[in-house]
């Protein structure tokens, strides 16, 4: 199930990532916001009631659109979906669930 | 219009100090008018980092800290909430040999308090706090000192003082103060009241140095401006304070998952307004170099703070003496006039027992815990 | 630059948007070296918004008749490349004492703060929709207006099949445009302005006839393709199964109730002016009874109450694009002139003609657009206010009872509203207007928040970047 739906510029090249552990496909020049909402109707949970939540603004104002992300065998990071362009095999984490003790302190 | 009061108290400033001075001197039966001259609570009180903790106190403050444990269990039938208080333990942690030597040495000195101190070297630390980094060696542990949050709880102490019956006057700045045969007769100007009375408490925080010198009383007081930021809430991972012996940083994940921590300095709000040349500035603000290096020693302590981001920093107002321990007492000049300021960064655990401690000075002419270190004459020869 | 470096210290501009690249030229044609500071890797801001490497649509099919102008401002800095640097995907985080704190990331990805010292500032730094939430409002599938549009301009994506714009204000009408054209379904165009506001407000709408022209062939197109355009509305709850989007409930100006399936809405009520920089500045606020917001203190050509400090553009209050780029120029103009540079007296006075009838209209769009009286009355206690931190209207009624805060701040630090991730950009609107409502004093008396740093979120990880001050960050 998707949130956004693309009304234009579909030819572009893809881009490969994972979402919560699932092989997807998105197009170059892809947010990660775009990349994930076209292919789920979700980016996050609120900490506190554990609501769904896909951004609102998308410019960068809002904060609603923060997410896990680790490129590779990087570290997990947080970035702001909305404002962020997707990489060829990034690691996207819609969950809120992750400590950040047993994944950000890989090393 | 003045209008003209009447009390057996006034105190001025309405932090947790005279807060609590107002709650209890009220439970003690005395009427109390208590002005503030912004919000109760709005001021260094409602904006620390909300540690709770004997810990690491000299052993001359220990009996006044005490008392205040012992309250801090009643908070929520003195001041009618929790105020997100837990008893989470604060563990102080080492990062040299030499940092663990000056631990154990304090856990011996303190050793009859009752701190109920644990020391812990590598094996234990790494077991029991793996969150923590290896920059840390060891630590003590004092189960039973906590945190909460400063900006539910100062208020509160007003709000159930106000309940207790106390006249608590908001936005009611102090502006002169006549001292008569008759008792002390404190003005503002602004709230259009003069309050008058037989004692006057001194609890104006930062500004309490120039109350002190406005009745030529001086006291050695200046001011500082700790440094706090805070993270975007996070999934459990730390339960107790954190301090670091020979200081830099301290931190704590509070019940939202946020993880609040501090050190370094700010510095005074430039837009203070400024009321004259050395009254200090109502609020302050983060320095940047002080930011990043707090930035860098929270990550460097916890590695898992590396990938998630600060959503505000901020400082605040505090009073600090030369020798970092607070004022408490009467004054050696006017009968009827106590002091209670100069925390030096610290004043938050200690708060509700200065209060009581005032209480009792007031109402008994002494005080049951020993607070002989907090004499206001013990400096020679003041500013 | 390291020619520069020697000099004296530059000027810098926040914000590469109209008023901002127009500034950065302006300087740049007299002969200084500004720096140029912008979040977004392309210039053009909010309104020319340039879409990402890769997507190829023509500034026609972004922009419509704003296309040239688009396009104008696009190219704008490159003919002076050696002259303005412009520092891209850099946040500026901070004001301190005659600096700014920025950061980026570096070729590995590891964010770097660094200190920018200025002698003059310009900030330019935009706007952002000004919300006032009704229940649902943080369901997936509800955007801003703002985001809708960016939605579609810079990914090619909609936010939905079938979707309703709601709210007031001139964008209302021009994404739906977008939408249609682009082959979504617009179920409705809900505006909670009562109609006679907009004949009411024509006398000051004629100040820019080219402006109302466009907004009439808008609301004319649209009701040509049948689209349902509604004025004078209340906005009730959005609803939906498992916290979706399947409908927006709302009353007629008839006082009907009604419902609009949909399964995408986009909300705003008109712009709110990003002004958390010119605050740490220590620039002088005042409110504006007319916007409803506190906004720096300046003069008609920008200059604030902290010398060489300006503001232009929608920074400075909300006046559009066309007048965000005279604004920006005249602001730079008054640069050079308290420098002592010589300026062009009849630009000048051509660029003070032109803001003073763009004043004009951006008032008259106010009274056409208001925000909704009485809007704090009827909200339901279980309504989310704060999306970061999840307050509640009825954690506010609370507060209120309990310590009678009278102004923003305190309300802030007993309830946490405003103390998220977003620092109040979206809830603060609103929670002045409950605030004011529930104590029964004007909006004008209940203060705004105070920005902290960092203004935006700031990865932990961020390391200090040497103290040079005139080199790229
Ligand atoms: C950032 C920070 C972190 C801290 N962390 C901790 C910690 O973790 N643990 C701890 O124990 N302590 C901590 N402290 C110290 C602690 O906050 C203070 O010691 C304590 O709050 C002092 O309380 P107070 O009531 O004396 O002062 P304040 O809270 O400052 O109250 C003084 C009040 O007097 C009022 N006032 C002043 N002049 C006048 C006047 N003329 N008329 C009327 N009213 C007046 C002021 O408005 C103010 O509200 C920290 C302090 C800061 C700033
Ligand atoms: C989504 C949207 C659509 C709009 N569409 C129209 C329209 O169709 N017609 C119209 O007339 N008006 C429109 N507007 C109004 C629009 O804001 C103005 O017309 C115009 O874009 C204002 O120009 P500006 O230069 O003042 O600010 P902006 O164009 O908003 O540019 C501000 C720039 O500052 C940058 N910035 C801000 N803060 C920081 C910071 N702290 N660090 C780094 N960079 C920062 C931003 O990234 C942005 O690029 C729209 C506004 C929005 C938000
Ligand atoms: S969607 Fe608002 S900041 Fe990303």
């Amino acid at each position: 199930m998707s949130l956004l739906v693309r009304y234009a510029e579909q030819s572009r090249p893809p881009v490969h990532f994972f979402l919560d552990g699932q092989p997807q496909t998105a197009l170059s020049g892809d947010t990660l916001l775009t990349a994930i909402l076209t292919c789920a109707n979700r980016l996050r949970q609120t900490e506190f009631t554990g609501e769904n939540r896909a951004g609102f603004c998308l410019m960068g104002a809002c904060q609603d659109c923060w997410i896990q992300v680790r490129r590779g065998t990087g570290p997990v990071e947080r970035l702001r979906a909305c404002s962020t362009l997707l990489e060829e095999g990034m690691s996207l984490s819609t969950s809120a669930t992750v400590p950040p003790v047993m994944t950000g302190a890989a090393s | 219009m003045t209008h003209h009061l009447r009390a057996d108290v006034v105190i001025v400033g309405g932090g947790i100090v005279g807060g609590s001075a107002a709650l209890f001197l009220r439970q003690a039966g005395a009427s109390v008018i208590l002005m503030e001259r912004d919000r109760p609570g709005s001021r260094a009180s409602g904006v620390n980092y909300g540690g709770v903790r004997r810990q690491g106190r000299p052993p001359e403050h220990l009996p006044l800290a005490q008392r205040a444990h012992a309250l801090w269990a009643n908070l929520r039938s003195l001041i009618g909430e929790d105020g997100e208080y837990v008893r989470s333990g604060h563990l102080k942690l080492a990062r040299s040999a030499a940092d663990m030597a000056s631990l154990e040495a304090y856990a011996a000195r303190v050793e009859n308090f009752g701190l109920g101190l644990q020391l812990l070297d590598t094996a234990d630390l790494r077991r029991l706090y793996p969150m923590i980094g290896d920059s840390a060696i060891g630590g003590s542990l004092c189960p039973e000192d906590g945190h909460a949050n400063p900006r539910l709880v100062s208020p509160a102490f007003s709000r159930a003082a106000a309940a207790a019956g106390a006249t608590i006057l908001d936005r009611a700045p102090v502006s002169d103060i006549r001292i008569t045969p008759e008792g002390f007769h404190v003005t503002s100007a602004q709230a259009e009241i003069t309050a008058s009375a037989p004692v006057l408490i001194n609890c104006a925080g930062a500004w309490a140095g120039e109350l002190a010198a406005g009745i030529g009383d001086p006291l050695p007081i200046s001011v500082i401006h700790p440094l706090m930021a805070v993270t975007e809430p996070l999934p459990p991972f730390l339960t107790v304070s954190i301090g670091v012996e020979g200081g830099g940083v301290y931190g704590r994940q509070v019940e939202r998952g946020n993880f609040v921590f501090g050190g370094g300095r700010g510095f005074a709000h430039p837009k203070a307004d400024a009321r004259s040349a050395t009254t200090p500035p109502d609020f302050a603000r983060p320095e940047r170099q002080a930011a990043l290096r707090l930035l860098a020693q929270g990550t460097g302590l916890f590695p898992a703070l590396q990938g998630c981001t600060i959503i505000r920093s901020w400082s605040g107002v505090e009073a600090e003496t030369p020798d970092h321990a607070p004022i408490i007492g009467p004054s050696r000049i006017h009968p009827g006039l106590f002091h209670a300021c100069g925390f030096s960064g610290a004043g938050f655990q200690i708060g509700p027992a200065v209060g009581a401690v005032l209480a009792d000075l007031v109402t008994t002419g002494r005080s049951v815990t020993p607070i002989d270190a907090f004499r206001p004459d013990r400096f020679s020869s003041p500013a | 630059m390291t020619a520069a470096a020697t000099t004296s210290l530059r000027p810098v501009i926040v914000g590469a948007g109209p008023a901002g690249v127009r500034a950065a030229v302006t300087l740049a044609a007299a002969g200084l070296n500004p720096v140029l500071v912008d979040e977004a890797a392309r210039p053009g801001g909010q309104i020319y918004r340039q879409p990402p490497a890769g997507l190829t649509r023509p500034p026609e099919a972004l922009y419509g008749f704003e296309a040239a102008k688009a396009r104008a401002i696009h190219t704008a800095l490159a003919p002076y490349a050696g002259q303005i640097d412009h520092y891209t995907e850099t946040l500026v985080w901070n004001i301190e004492h005659g600096a700014l704190d920025l950061m980026n990331r570096d070729a590995s990805g590891q964010p770097v703060s660094t200190v920018l010292p200025y002698d003059s500032l310009i900030l330019a730094t935009g706007a952002t929709d000004r919300i006032l939430p009704l229940p649902g409002w943080t369901r997936p599938g509800v955007y801003t207006l703002g985001g809708a549009q960016i939605a579609l301009k810079a990914q090619g994506c909609g936010i939905g099949k079938r979707v309703v714009f709601a709210g007031t204000g001139p964008l209302l009408y021009l994404i739906a445009y977008q939408y249609a054209k682009a082959g979504a379904t617009v179920a409705a165009v809900l505006d909670t302005a009562p109609f006679v506001n907009r004949i009411h407000a024509l006398p000051g709408l004629l100040a820019c006839p080219d402006t109302l022209l466009k907004g009439l062939y808008y609301t004319a197109w649209l009701s040509l393709h049948d689209v349902p355009l509604h004025s004078g509305v209340t906005l009730r709850e959005i609803s939906g199964p498992d916290g979706t989007v399947a409908a927006l409930h709302w009353r007629d100006a008839k006082g009907r109730d009604r419902e609009t399936a949909c399964d995408g809405i986009g909300l705003g009520y008109g712009l709110r002016s990003e002004t958390q920089l010119a605050d740490l500045a220590g620039c002088r606020f005042a409110f504006n009874d007319l916007h409803r917001v506190w906004l720096p203190e300046r003069d008609d050509a920008g200059r604030t109450s902290v010398a060489g400090v300006y503001v232009a553009g929608d920074g400075a209050g909300i006046a559009g694009a066309d007048a965000a780029e005279a604004a920006g120029e005249r602001a730079a103009l008054a640069l050079l002139q308290d420098r002592g540079l010589p300026v062009d007296p009849t630009r000048v006075t051509a660029l003070d003609r032109r803001l003073a009838r763009f004043r004009r209209f951006s008032s008259a769009l106010w009274t056409a657009f208001p925000v909704p009286a009485g809007w704090a009355h009827d909200l339901p206690d279980s309504m989310t206010l704060c999306r970061c931190e999840e307050i509640t209207v009825g954690t506010l009624r609370q507060t209120v009872r309990t310590d009678t805060p009278t102004e923003l701040n305190r309300l802030k630090a007993l309830s946490r509203i405003g103390m998220g991730r977003c620092q109040g950009r979206m809830c603060g609107v609103a929670a002045a207007e409950v605030l004011a409502h529930e104590t029964g004093r004007p909006v004008s008396a209940i203060a705004r928040l105070r920005p902290q740093p960092p203004i935006k979120p700031l990865p932990a990880a961020t390391l200090p970047a040497p103290v040079s001050g005139e080199d790229t960050p």
